[in-house]
């Protein structure tokens, strides 16, 4: 709605697109992701569910292959993978955090943490942009080739992960309506 | 004067004088102590000696745990970080961890390398077709979870995911959040750092230089950071600072209120006798009790305890009293100088209070808890050194003509006041029945089963203490297994058996945790199994057997194959290959040799939700029995002491009791009439029943330390009740009024300073001993027999 209201294109900016995705309530939605890597000969798949509440709470749920719960909040985040649990500091996962933060960063409309970390680049229009985040972060860096997260309005529809190793994810979001 | 007097007083000044050199030669040599060793017992059970051991040295006795306050939290951040970069290195310390990942590289190279060694999925079912396909199936799950990030570098080389299996238990370990690269409270408030010392917790003086050197680098790194460190502080808390703090309390505390003590009762002689040579005369036999007190205990415990030297010096409060009784009742200028008058008519009485004190501390000295034993025999030889030489001794030194002020104003003032004092019989009774009332409501919880009420820590250090422990999910070591055996392949082996039932009990949620030296240093035994289970030069067809339909290539996995037939031949992990990880610290803390045995010690960690009675033990106890190691115990070792106390608390109770009993008698044999004894007892008892009922109201809950406040009570106030209900000298006389008076004052100087002491136990015994002893004087003035024909007596004489 917010970036609905501007009649010219200049008006379209990284600042509208975070303060429009800063503005949409927390909620739920549906999630895909294929891996392509480079020592498997065909992707893995995975799906399930995905939550946000702001400011910094992710939670992961995926239900195929394998139920498991990823919970990131703050600093900290809990896998869950009965019977087993893993707690990890992120500071301590550099590449990891750097995909959490981004997508973190993003639901949040932050741009002061997501500049903290990345060089961002918003391509098209508000009605299909394209956010591309080249991390800046050396330890990062080493890992994450780049972050591009795609959307309509202030919908996040796809992200897609490249390594610098070429092994990429791609995510497809599909948000469910909260009452 | 005769030459035969002169002679004696030469005799008795030598002797006095040769006694007091030898008295201060044993003291010069005596080692005194501030440790926990009062509270030990001599005769330890095997979970005691557990419990011993750890308090010495056992690795929670080496740990500091810092925390850095103040500023703003990057700069807490970096204290915290330059604080330790400072500290590495230092000997004086084993490990300084704050979060920053100096071993971690070292570690998971450790893990990553032994992991065949290591493992104990390592089996040989693991390495079969169907079992590679499993774990393989599994890794490759792994792939698409977040997780799958750091799985996938380490998916050819370890495809059945042996460190994951190992990292497990590590990860999911409760550690403090990182904040700016340094580990932090959960509320961020202040920086976190845990640092232990290569010195035993018990090696005070070491501790001290370490927490020295803490605070001399926490200094250095605040004036390195400039001006926006200047807000920073350091807290540091652990059983290494407080036994550093609680000596220097104990110190300090000891000669502070010995000068206090002192200074009073000084002014208070001097206020009584103007005279400075009658002072020094009357402090005479408090000097050679202190002395001789001090070298009873030397040579009956080998060592003198701080706290045992800080009672000492309150009891002056009550060996002064001897000088005063001999001073003000037989020389005052109307007197006709008669010492042995005095002899004749006073000194049977304070012999008897002398006994009856003797007889009431001596049950002290069969207590197993060394600290109380101490504080008996000190106060049996103060109090008897201190008796005789005001009998035999001060007599002598006395100048030819000595007389102390005349006091028999104050007296008969004091008469009069006292001939009022059998009106205050009944609202006394009354008194006495209320207390009694009030104690025997509250009989159930008079006295308190927790140890900690003993500690000399002041609260709020125990607070801060408790805070930085939970932020920091420091081990709290309450609860551990003990294995010992000859060699410690031994006890390894019995580890693992153990771990395995271990494993069951976190599996159904009766630990949440546990650690076992095993875990880093698995028994050779084990580890040429794992070995035998590693599959040779067949792996290769299984793999490729094994992959089949799978989206992965068994080319993929060469890394594999070359590091199984690594694994196969490599040499058995040793305790040095250990060395500069992390694991290093956890091994030698868990197992070590003592002797010619070897202990093997794994913690346990209760559930978060576990009650504070402690956790199911006899689940416990019956998974070790199903392990079938004998040499296996399961400690708990706040329990263990809490028993350890309370058995104490019960053995004093105990014999507190014996002594009352050996007091009656004594009073029994002497008095020769049940009359009497009950005259002397009465007042005694129901000054006891106010005091506990005022620390009952109080919500005070009584420690060993109260109860030999009461027995002081008794000590010092049967001298009191004995000249009350003494009818040989049929009166109570004006001077002897004012010499129980001036006593009691002294005593209540000297006992209730210590009730302004930091230090529990002094304070304990303060404020016990303080209204006791005026409580003791008024009921045995008002209850007194005599009063009544003493009255008849003085009135004329006003």
């Amino acid at each position: 709605m917010m970036a609905a209201v501007p009649a010219f294109a200049n008006a379209w900016s990284i600042d509208a697109l975070l303060q429009a995705l800063a503005k949409t309530p927390p909620g739920r939605a549906t999630f895909t992701e294929k891996k392509t890597l480079a020592i498997l000969d065909r992707p893995v798949e995975s799906s399930g569910e995905l939550s946000y509440r702001p400011p910094d709470r992710l939670e992961k749920r995926t239900i195929k292959p394998r139920a498991e719960t990823m919970v990131v909040e703050g600093n900290t985040l809990t896998l869950l993978r009965p019977p087993r649990t893993f707690t990890l500091q992120l500071q301590e996962q550099p590449a990891l955090a750097g995909v959490i933060d981004s997508i973190r960063g993003t639901l949040a409309g932050d741009r002061k943490m997501l500049e903290r970390s990345f060089r961002l680049q918003l391509e098209g229009p508000a009605e299909r942009w394209t956010l591309t985040l080249f991390p800046t972060d050396p330890a990062m860096a080493a890992n994450v080739h780049l972050i591009r997260i795609g959307g309509v309005q202030a919908d996040v529809r796809t992200v897609d992960v490249i390594q610098t190793d070429g092994d990429r994810s791609a995510m497809v979001i599909a948000r469910r309506e909260t009452p | 004067m005769t030459p035969p007097l002169q002679t004696r007083r030469w005799v008795a000044l030598a002797a006095w004088l040769i006694g007091m050199v030898l008295c201060a030669f044993i003291v010069s040599r005596t080692t005194f102590t501030t440790d926990l060793s009062a509270f030990l017992p001599q005769s330890p059970t095997k979970e005691q000696r557990v419990l011993l051991d750890q308090l010495r040295d056992g690795l929670v006795s080496r740990l500091v745990l810092v925390g850095i306050e103040g500023a703003d939290a990057p700069t807490r951040a970096a204290l915290s970080k330059e604080l330790a970069r400072r500290m590495r290195g230092n000997p004086v310390f084993v490990t300084i961890r704050n979060g920053e990942p100096i071993t971690n590289a070292r570690d998971q190279a450790f893990f990553f390398d032994n992991r065949y060694l290591l493992s104990p999925a390592v089996t040989p079912e693991r390495f079969t077709v169907a079992g590679l396909r499993d774990a393989i199936t599994e890794s490759i799950d792994l792939l698409a979870s977040p997780a799958g990030l750091l799985a996938k570098q380490l998916l050819p080389r370890d495809p059945t995911g042996e460190l994951i299996q190992l990292l497990e238990p590590m990860a999911s370990r409760d550690s403090p959040r990182l904040l700016h690269g340094a580990w932090a409270a959960r509320d961020g408030a202040r920086a976190l750092l845990l640092a232990q010392t290569s010195a035993a917790g018990a090696d005070i003086d070491a501790q001290q230089q370490a927490i020295q050197m803490l605070k001399q680098a926490f200094e250095d790194a605040r004036r390195q950071l400039g001006f926006g460190a200047v807000e920073a502080k350091l807290v540091m808390t652990g059983p290494g600072v407080f036994a550093v703090a609680s000596r220097e309390t104990i110190k300090s505390e000891v000669t502070r209120l010995a000068i206090i003590g002192t200074l009073i009762i000084v002014c208070l002689l001097l206020l009584v006798y103007r005279s400075i040579t009658a002072l020094a005369l009357g402090l005479l036999p408090v000097l050679s009790g202190a002395l001789v007190g001090i070298v009873a205990v030397s040579l009956g415990f080998g060592l003198v305890h701080g706290i045992t030297l800080g009672f000492g010096t309150t009891l002056i409060g009550e060996a002064v009293d001897y000088s005063i009784y001999l001073f003000i009742q037989s020389r005052q200028p109307d007197m006709k100088r008669d010492a042995d008058a005095w002899n004749r008519e006073f000194w049977p009485t304070i012999r008897l209070g002398v006994l009856t004190s003797v007889i009431g501390f001596s049950s002290l000295l069969f207590s197993s808890f060394p600290g109380l034993a101490q504080l008996g025999l000190y106060s049996i030889a103060g109090l008897v050194a201190a008796a005789l030489v005001t009998r035999f001794i001060l007599p002598h030194l006395l100048p030819a003509n000595f007389t102390v002020r005349d006091v028999s104003a104050v007296g008969t003032r004091l008469a009069s006041v006292v001939a009022q004092a059998p009106r205050l019989r009944w609202p006394l009774a009354l008194l006495a029945m209320v207390a009694a009332t009030v104690v025997l409501q509250h009989r159930a919880d008079l006295l308190d089963p927790e140890l900690s009420s003993l500690s000399p820590i002041a609260i709020a250090d125990q607070k801060i203490d408790a805070s930085l422990r939970a932020d920091m999910g420091a081990p709290d070591a309450r609860y551990m297994v003990v294995i010992s055996a000859a060699r410690q392949e031994e006890v390894l082996q019995a580890a693992e058996k153990v771990s395995q039932q271990l494993k069951q009990l976190v599996n159904t949620g009766v630990l949440a945790a546990f650690d076992s030296p095993s875990q880093y240093l698995p028994s050779l035994a084990i580890q040429k199994a794992r070995q035998e289970s590693l599959p040779g030069a067949d792996l290769h067809a299984r793999l490729a057997q094994a992959t089949i339909g799978m989206p992965i290539r068994a080319a993929v996995l060469s890394p594999f194959l070359i590091d199984i037939a690594e694994a196969k031949k490599r040499a058995p992990l040793e305790r040095v290959d250990l060395d500069q990880t992390s694991m290093a610290l956890a091994v030698d803390a868990m197992l070590f040799q003592r002797g010619d045995q070897w202990t093997a010690m794994l913690p346990l960690t209760a559930p978060k939700d576990a009650p504070e009675s402690g956790l199911a033990a006899a689940s416990v106890r019956t998974a070790l029995q199903a392990a079938g190691q004998p040499e296996t115990l399961f400690v708990d070792l706040k329990a263990e002491s809490n028993r350890l106390y309370s058995g104490y608390l019960r053995e004093a109770v105990l014999l507190s009791l014996a002594g009352l009993s050996g007091i009656v008698v004594l009073l029994l044999v002497s008095l020769r009439s049940v009359g009497k004894v009950v005259s002397v007892l009465l007042p005694l008892v129901a000054s006891v029943m106010i005091v506990v009922a005022l620390l009952v109201l109080t919500d005070h809950r009584m420690t060993i330390l109260h109860l030999v406040g009461l027995l002081l009570i008794f000590a010092v106030g049967s001298n009191y009740a004995l000249f009350f209900a003494d009818t040989k000298s049929s009166a109570v006389t004006p001077q002897t009024l004012t010499s129980l008076l001036v006593a009691n004052l002294a005593t209540v100087a000297g006992f209730g300073i210590l009730g302004f002491s930091q230090v529990p136990v002094l304070q304990a015994i303060g404020m016990t001993v303080g209204p006791g002893a005026v409580l003791a004087l008024v009921f045995s003035a008002c209850f007194s027999s005599t009063i009544t024909t003493s009255t008849g007596a003085t009135k004329p004489g006003r």
